[in-house]
């Protein structure tokens, strides 16, 4: 037996089979642009925001003092500054828990009960909100909210006017209007989120087989136990996943709070300002930093508690 | 013996399929009985009926002597071993073992305790700590046993346990679940549709077709006794001989079955014992098997498969032969 036997007569190929005797540097080859892309344009620039924040702003000339100082960060952690920080935290996280139980149920029957048809129609349902533009649906809002809005003249119309009129007489959260106040942007805050975490929410539930639950059962744990001891610790990766996008994106949303609300400062709109017309440019990227900690953290306590533990 | 499960007249039906269709059975008291069919003959649903999975559409279950509809399986004294397992992948080993124990209420020490025990009772001390992820799936199986047997069930259900194991691994959990069974003295049911698994290791096996127990009887007689063409050719092989072939050859006028072990070959020269019918024939296929000489041959028409023990001298393909069996072999059957 020849060697010719074993290859055929028109031999293709050179690269392919340079490639399959060495699959690792095809994968190299693969993830090589994308990874270049990552670490230069993403994290490198972020790097070099970061880097910012340990300059200065000259005061009296306006210019940028290229020297390592920690007086941006001293700025920041001034009362008003820290007013703007614990504001945008607060939204962020009453969003995030308020996300997570609208989500959750949503997510629970679609990946438990929703079959074929009515999987498609979630999905469609979930995503459709993403395929608009955020501007039209946030103006849209604006418009729902208002004194002249449908949510006012339904409740008119019920006779329940004056309990819209007592819950914005709340001080602090309550204002003019739906529009004009902290009701208003965190209604329009979990509007916009929730897709983000209904879907790894889901995703996460999906992956919980009928039989775990069924086990449970058989184990005479009731329908109740059975959520807290198996189906909420499994489903919890995915709260979290939910939980990173909803959160990280109030963080550093700068547009909600400009047009819904009572047009106080949060964080992203303070990093616009600051950028744009202060031209500060040390103190926005030290804002940018806040985000950035606080999701470090959370994610920290999150992996002590044994969130990840179920992937 | 007391009747640990009783299905009274039980039908349950998904839409138009009667999954279930008007069973009733006795299960004794500690015996080992085995549900085996076909998948989509209802063994399953019948095992889920017992656990609390499934509710019947009509008829009556009762576990031993309660009424069982209506009753949510947390609530049954029954437990399951399921076919994927269905462990709990965020929980240790001896977390999912103590699982049902914590449910309880059973204090933590006590718990632990009895875990461990039931995990010295399958073989798997000393892997407590690790994550159902780490063990291979004859480990994950064992585990899947201890996590059941540690709540001391008065029934134990198993859904087809050993299906995911390969053949060498199945054979010795077949023995380590019969000397388990025998040593607790708890009453197993074991759904599988292995005809060799059900066969060894049950007290009593229960023939499933198209939702009805199509036969019932212990593992000899099912297998001797085949009551129907069904039951003939789904437990073991057999010869499922016509009415006009049985009549062509001294047998009753009906369908019967005639098991290859007991055909063989007549010698030259050899006259027909007494008692014994013949039939001859030619050689179509000669199977070697190891333990037995598979040889199937052609008589006027119809197929007839002989098992002779190794080491017998096969006749080649194409020749003429006479095949033997003791006139009380073939067994008579209903036509279905």
């Amino acid at each position: 037996m020849t060697s010719a036997a074993l290859t055929p007569a028109h031999s293709s190929g050179g690269l392919s089979d340079f490639f399959y005797r060495r699959s690792g540097l095809l994968t190299l080859a693969l993830i090589l642009p994308p990874l270049i892309w990552i670490g230069i344009v993403y994290i490198g620039s972020l790097f070099a925001l970061l880097l910012q924040s340990f300059y200065s702003l000259d005061e009296f000339s306006g210019l940028i003092v290229h020297e390592f100082t920690l007086s941006t960060y001293g700025h920041l952690f001034s009362a008003s500054n820290l007013t703007i920080i614990l504001r945008t935290v607060v939204m962020a996280a009453l969003v995030t828990v308020a996300s997570a139980f609208v989500a959750f149920p949503i997510a629970y029957y679609a990946a438990r009960y929703a079959r074929g048809g009515w999987k498609a129609l979630f999905y469609l349902a979930v995503m459709m909100p993403l395929w608009s533009s955020y501007l039209v649906k946030v103006y849209a809002w604006k418009l729902i909210l208002a004194k002249e809005g449908i949510i006012t003249w339904v409740l008119d119309k019920i006779y329940l006017g004056w309990a819209l009129d007592a819950l914005l007489a709340v001080p602090v959260i309550g204002g003019s209007s739906l529009s004009f106040s902290y009701i208003g942007t965190f209604l329009v805050f979990v509007y916009i989120w929730l897709p983000y975490m209904i879907l790894p929410t889901q995703a996460a539930l999906e992956r919980v087989p009928k039989s775990f639950i069924e086990a449970s059962a058989d184990l005479g744990a009731s329908p109740r136990q059975t959520f807290r001891t198996v189906i909420l610790p499994l489903a919890l990766p995915g709260l979290i996943a939910g939980s990173i996008f909803t959160f990280s994106l109030t963080l550093g949303d700068y547009i909600i709070p400009q047009i819904i609300g009572n047009s106080r400062p949060f964080i992203g709109s303070t990093v616009y300002a600051l950028q744009g017309t202060a031209g500060d440019i040390p103190l926005a990227a030290a804002f940018t930093v806040v985000p950035i900690v606080i999701m470090g953290i959370y994610l920290v306590i999150a992996r002590r508690m044994g969130a990840f533990d179920a992937l | 013996m007391p009747v640990a499960v009783r299905f009274q007249h039980v039908s349950r039906h998904f839409g138009s399929v009667r999954a279930v269709d008007d069973v009733s059975l006795d299960i004794a008291e500690g015996e080992f009985f085995a549900m085996l069919g076909p998948s989509g003959s209802g063994k399953t649903t019948c095992l889920r009926l017992i656990a609390g999975f499934e509710q019947p559409s009509s008829g009556h279950i009762e576990i031993f002597g309660e009424t069982a509809e209506g009753l949510p399986p947390y609530k049954r004294n029954v437990n399951t071993v399921f076919q994927d397992y269905a462990l709990f992948p965020h929980m240790t080993v001896g977390e999912n073992v103590a699982y049902g124990l914590m449910i309880k209420g059973v204090a933590r020490a006590e718990r632990e305790q009895k875990a461990l025990a039931a995990l010295s009772m399958v073989k798997l001390k000393g892997f407590e700590q690790r994550r159902p992820s780490q063990l291979s799936g004859g480990q994950r199986q064992r585990v899947a046993l201890a996590r059941a047997l540690v709540n001391q069930p008065k029934v134990l259900l198993l859904d087809e346990p050993l299906g995911a194991l390969d053949l060498k691994l199945r054979e010795q959990m077949q023995e380590e679940l019969k000397a388990l069974q025998k040593q607790l003295g708890i009453t197993f049911v074991f759904v599988t549709h292995d005809q060799g698994e059900a066969l060894s290791m049950a007290d009593r096996v229960a023939i499933f077709n198209e939702g009805k127990i199509v036969q019932a009887g212990s593992p000899a007689d099912v297998y001797e006794r085949p009551r129907s063409r069904f039951v003939a050719d789904f437990v073991g092989s057999s010869n499922v001989l016509p009415p006009a072939f049985s009549t062509a050859h001294g047998g009753p006028s009906a369908w019967t079955s005639l098991r290859p072990e007991k055909i063989r070959l007549l010698a030259t020269g050899e006259t027909l014992p007494a008692g014994h019918h013949a039939a001859t024939g030619k050689v179509t296929a000669v199977h070697y098997q190891g333990s037995i000489i598979r040889l199937v041959a052609d008589v006027s028409g119809t197929r007839l498969t002989a098992a002779l023990p190794a080491g017998s001298a096969a006749p080649p393909e194409g020749a003429s032969v006479t095949l033997v069996w003791d006139a009380a072999s073939p067994v008579a059957m209903e036509p279905a």
